[in-house]
């Protein structure tokens, strides 16, 4: 037992020493880079590159993996006090979910040229999911900022029990409703090229789907059907169920990103929910001018949300 | 008056869909940012709730009433997909900036609950009447939302410079949107009650 596990071991250093990138600089080697903000690609050439070299923008060329005819041209290149790594910096903002291509020719440590160096910039698939639903949870809240699923959000907010009941079952319906959708639109309408159907089959999905919950609901647990079983039926008429499939067949999301961008429209919903409960609450109690008292205020204190929301816009954590 | 303009006075103002019913109000914020933009999605709601409120009531007696719903889904989504081909066509630009509120006419509330409430019970003619009242109601709260919001957050109104500069950048914001339905509701629960005397009771919200 003890030897498989220090063969193992050995082997695992082994290969770990394989994968771990030399010092020196082979020729027409692929090395990755990453994004720095949207203007920028970081790169790490691995041994020190002379000043001189490093810092003069006609020796890489940058384009996005699909057309390597378009170079995008770099502004500057910031080169960190080593000399190991690079910032090149550009006028218009990358796609930060394309994958990027940098040439870097004739590289030059120390006066003697040691070849050209390929750099690959990508996004990991995670970084991509957690920027969709940080997107569709914060940035673009689709009450607040995309003004969507208004009707829902006036009706159910007044008390926070109702709010939390139809927020969890928006969740769930707009998750299982959007990676339905998808696999519809992707196996079904693009392979029979009925494109134009889309409407009319997502939101009869959507209305099939939620008939077929609250039966199911209805056998399997009676408790949550009672709690829950209410909100279900005023979900197909909720603009989000319909908006974030429509979304997701525009933009050619994967399953993954269909899966995620459902998900973050679904918390978002629940979160801007619950917050107008609370404030609605405080509001029966308060002394509100008698044609402002029912909708009217609610509109106005919607609109101090969507303003506080506004302070999300340019948060990245990646 | 006869019956029929009542109908159609009936939807621009007593029973405005914007402002009085509060029906379908996420267009009423979203695609108000200028006259323009309401004024197409109104147009296309319009066409919309005419053609499937006749489509309706000419089939009325076809439709078991259990499963109506899904039968008033599918007539509309029809002739939401039919204005979704027309409107590209006409103004391609304009529809660029609503295409996905063109497509989600099928979910405004507002349609759906005149064919329940009314196509599905009258004949024809009235239920023509009431949906062209409804439509051009709908058409004038996204116009006059539009209006004001242009005007005073753009210095703008159709695309024209008038007042050369912009007095209140935050009405083209997304909260600037909220502020003007709300005012705008305040305004006519406000023009009602100077001319019945009572408070009335603003829309179900729904």
């Amino acid at each position: 037992m003890k030897k498989t596990c220090s063969t193992a071991l050995m082997l695992l250093i082994a290969a770990a020493l394989w994968l771990a990138p030399s010092p020196g600089i082979a020729a027409d080697a692929i090395g990755t880079g990453s994004f720095n903000k949207d203007t920028g690609i970081e790169i790490v050439f691995g041994v020190p590159v002379d000043k001189s070299w490093a810092q003069d923008p006609a020796n890489y060329s940058v384009y996005e993996k699909p057309d390597p005819d378009i170079r995008i041209p770099v502004k500057n290149v910031e080169l960190d006090p080593k000399g190991v790594s690079a910032i090149l910096r550009f006028d218009q903002p990358l796609n930060v979910s394309a994958e990027y291509v940098v040439d870097a020719r004739n590289i030059t440590s120390q006066g003697k040229v040691l070849g050209s160096r390929q750099f690959l910039v990508k996004k990991s698939q995670a970084q991509i999911l957690f920027t969709i639903l940080l997107g569709a949870m914060l940035i673009n809240n689709f009450v607040f900022t995309k003004y969507l699923g208004l009707c829902i959000f006036f009706g159910v907010s007044q008390k926070k029990e109702t709010a939390i009941g139809m927020g969890i079952t928006f969740t769930t319906v707009m998750v299982l409703s959007a990676i339905m959708c998808w696999a519809l639109y992707n196996y079904v309408l693009q392979a029979l090229h009925l494109d134009f159907l889309k409407v009319i089959v997502f939101i009869g999905t959507v209305a099939i789907f939620v008939q077929a919950v609250d039966t199911i609901l209805r056998k399997v647990n009676p408790y949550l059907f009672k709690k829950l079983g209410v909100y279900l039926v005023l979900i197909v008429t909720n603009c989000i169920i319909l908006a974030v499939p429509l979304i997701n067949a525009d933009s050619n999301h994967g399953p993954f990103e269909s899966l995620i961008l459902g998900l973050g429209a679904g918390l978002g919903f629940a979160l801007a929910l619950f917050l107008m409960s609370c404030v609605r609450e405080k509001l029966e109690l308060c002394r509100v001018p008698a044609t402002f008292r029912g909708l009217p205020i609610a509109f106005v204190v919607t609109g101090l949300f969507a303003l506080a929301f506004l302070g999300f816009s340019g948060l990245s954590i990646f | 008056m006869n019956r029929n303009l009542r109908l159609v006075w009936n939807g621009f103002i007593p029973e405005n869909p914007i402002f009085r019913l509060a029906l379908s109000l996420c267009p009423a914020v979203a695609v108000t940012t200028c006259v323009k933009n309401g004024l197409l999605l109104g147009l296309a709601v319009l066409f919309v709730q005419v053609f499937s409120s006749c489509t309706v009531t000419t089939f009325k007696s076809f439709i078991h009433p259990r499963i109506r719903i899904p039968a008033y889904v599918v007539v509309i989504a029809l002739w939401v997909t039919v204005i979704d081909m027309i409107l590209p066509v006409i103004s391609p630009d304009v529809y660029k900036q609503v295409a996905l509120f063109v497509k989600l006419i099928v979910v405004f509330a507002i349609i759906i609950s005149r064919l329940e409430l009314f196509a599905s019970k009258e004949p024809f003619v009235p239920s023509f009447f009431d949906g062209l009242g409804m439509g051009i109601g709908f058409t004038f709260g996204l116009c006059l939302t539009g209006a004001i919001r242009e005007f005073f957050g753009a210095g703008q109104l159709f695309g024209y410079d008038i007042l050369g500069f912009k007095p209140l950048l935050i009405m083209i914001l997304p909260a600037g949107g909220f502020f003007v339905i709300g005012f705008i509701m305040a305004t006519f629960n406000w023009l009602e009650y100077k001319f019945t005397g009572k408070i009335p009771t603003s829309g179900g919200g729904h």
